[in-house]
């Protein structure tokens, strides 16, 4: 099997765009709110928003913990002075510090899940303030591996990137001009210093993508994406990821008891009669 | 014979019928301004793709009186028009159909025969399925209707073709998907091959309508076309744009390209159905000694 991850990004970014701009547009808005942390997953929706709706209606915001690294803000920067979006700088150290003062068996996986929920606070009571949709910035391989924080980053009004593997948000990201030092640096959910994504995944996303594709795009069983070169222990561990957090990529269950239940047999899609 | 084709290839609203009404008529209006004589549009033109539990609400009887046909068939005394709907039968079972109107009058309805439930699929949950293909004789030929899935199995478009089909006229809502290094969507590399092959296969003309716009992630990437019995590409509208694409079609090209190959003349009918009968019954193939 020739894995191949290629896109062509002059399609992904014209398809992508106009997906902004209709799934906004339709409900009656205009304009979108990004949360923009300076890595390359946000950056890309940035671009591509700014594109679909033009950059006045963009807002982007940044979204500092104390511990943030100052690269974070910097690189943000470029993003918001390339494309002249608009942006606000929202401190979020003094919101989430009383919650993690109140628990001494505070962790850094409850750290960073607060952070991440307070960002979504933020980010949706922007959404209120600028009238704008927001617009999530999680690609395929996080999503898969459930490597996101539910009802925090993962939490948007539309994703136009959730269809993208990392490796091919990358490609996407040099064909609509992300700033070269977001492009190359190592991918962190900057929730301390020093944290990077394949550190703490334990893999690097260039070869779970090509695990995933094989899986997910290829409908490969275990066996078979073994047989075409991976490591038992690591099929194994990909697989357990994606099946352990299917809870987190669907609504909450409701548990039926009418004829007409919603989930079940209630079904529109949210595009309904627009 | 030359005729005027056009391509409606539009977006719709999901669901809103009247919306997607009104804008079939302007576009017809403004097609028939063009010196347009048959205008296709895409598959579920008038109320949209992914309906599921709007299907019921949305569907319609085609008659004169009927509030949505009644504008459609006053329209169709300027140009011939071919339209996608939701008809429901005596029965209250749900098709997907297309219509070909003409003069005032509906000259023919197709039910989608094939329904495509798999993978982000799921028609044959909300919908019936058609049973009949069938040509039909329109003031400038022989044509026949089929409606996206249909033609993806090759054996409606062979029935139109010993049918007598002298313009296949295919509609579709077509979720572009398929991510590779080429500038276009597997899925419309797809479509494009195979209508390219019908035509060259069938030495027929091939016009397909293909929608564009979005129901939440789904995209449509348009990107209609029209090919000759040469299997020559004559007009293709762009991708993901709503556009009006017509084009002057000789149909007596049909006969030249025949007369130099005449496939349709040597097929063997009778051969297909024996084998199929064998197929199908268990038949013995005739051994000859």
């Amino acid at each position: 099997m020739d894995i191949n991850l290629s896109i062509e990004p002059e399609l992904v970014r014209k398809i992508l765009a106009d997906f902004i701009h209709s799934e906004i547009t339709r409900v009656g808005y205009k304009r979108a709110v990004v949360n923009l942390s300076g890595g390359l997953d946000s950056a890309v929706a940035c671009i591509l928003a700014a594109q679909a709706l033009g950059p006045e209606n963009v807002l982007a915001l940044r979204l500092p913990y104390k511990s943030s690294a100052q690269d974070s803000l910097d690189h943000a920067q470029l993003v918001i002075d390339q494309t002249g979006i608009q942006s606000r700088t929202i401190p979020i150290t003094e919101m989430v510090d009383p919650l993690i003062a109140s628990d001494p068996h505070m962790n850094s996986i409850r750290k960073g899940n607060i952070m991440a929920r307070m960002r979504m606070i933020a980010a949706y009571d922007q959404s209120e303030a600028f009238n704008g949709l927001v617009v999530g910035t999680g690609n395929k391989t996080e999503i898969l591996l459930g490597y996101t924080t539910l009802f925090g980053d993962s939490a948007c009004a539309l994703n136009p990137i959730g269809d993208l593997y990392k490796t091919q948000v990358r490609q996407l990201a040099r064909g609509i001009g992300v700033p070269e030092p977001i492009i190359a640096k190592p991918p962190s959910a900057d929730l301390w210093a020093g944290q990077t994504d394949e550190d703490e995944l334990g893999f690097a996303y260039a070869e779970v993508d090509r695990l995933l594709f094989l899986i997910v795009d290829q409908r490969y069983s275990a066996r078979e994406c073994i047989e075409a070169g991976f490591e038992p222990g690591f099929v194994q561990r990909v697989g357990e990821r994606i099946k352990k957090n299917q809870f987190k990529r669907m609504l909450p269950p409701i548990a039926k008891l009418s004829n007409r239940t919603i989930g079940y047999d209630f079904l529109y899609l949210r595009d309904w009669g627009t | 014979m030359k005729i005027t084709v056009a391509l409606a290839q539009i977006n719709t609203r999901l669901g809103e019928v009247r919306s997607n009404l009104e804008k079939h008529l302007a576009l017809a209006q403004e097609a028939r301004s063009q010196g347009v004589e048959l205008l296709v549009f895409p598959e579920l033109s008038l109320t949209g793709y992914i309906l599921q539990d709007l299907a019921p609400t949305v569907a319609c009887r085609p008659s004169p009186g009927d509030p949505v046909f009644g504008p459609l068939l006053v329209a169709s005394r300027g140009l011939d028009l071919v339209v996608g709907f939701v008809e429901e039968d005596h029965r209250s079972r749900f098709h997907i159909a297309s219509a070909y109107l003409s003069s005032g009058e509906v000259i023919h309805i197709h039910h989608k025969v094939y329904l495509p439930t798999y993978g982000l699929f799921d028609e044959g949950r909300f919908f019936a399925r058609g049973d009949s293909v069938r040509a039909f004789d329109t003031r400038f030929g022989r044509m026949g209707l089929l409606v996206c899935e249909d033609f993806w199995h090759v054996s409606p478009p062979y029935l139109l073709w010993l049918d007598g089909v002298e313009l296949f006229l295919f509609t579709s809502a077509s979720p572009g998907r398929g991510l590779t290094a080429e500038p276009q969507l597997e899925s419309a590399l797809w479509v494009e091959r195979v209508n390219q092959a019908y035509a060259s296969l069938f030495t027929a003309f091939i016009a397909h309508a293909n929608r564009t716009g979005f129901e939440d992630g789904l995209n449509f990437w348009g990107g209609s076309t029209v090919f000759d019995p040469e299997g020559a590409l004559l007009v293709k509208a762009p991708y993901f744009e709503e556009s009006l694409t017509p084009v002057e079609i000789d149909l007596n090209q049909m006969r030249r390209t025949r007369a130099r190959l005449p496939l349709l003349r040597d097929e063997r009918p009778e051969l297909v159905e024996r084998e199929i009968g064998r197929i199908l019954h268990g038949h013995q193939p005739i051994h000859r000694t």
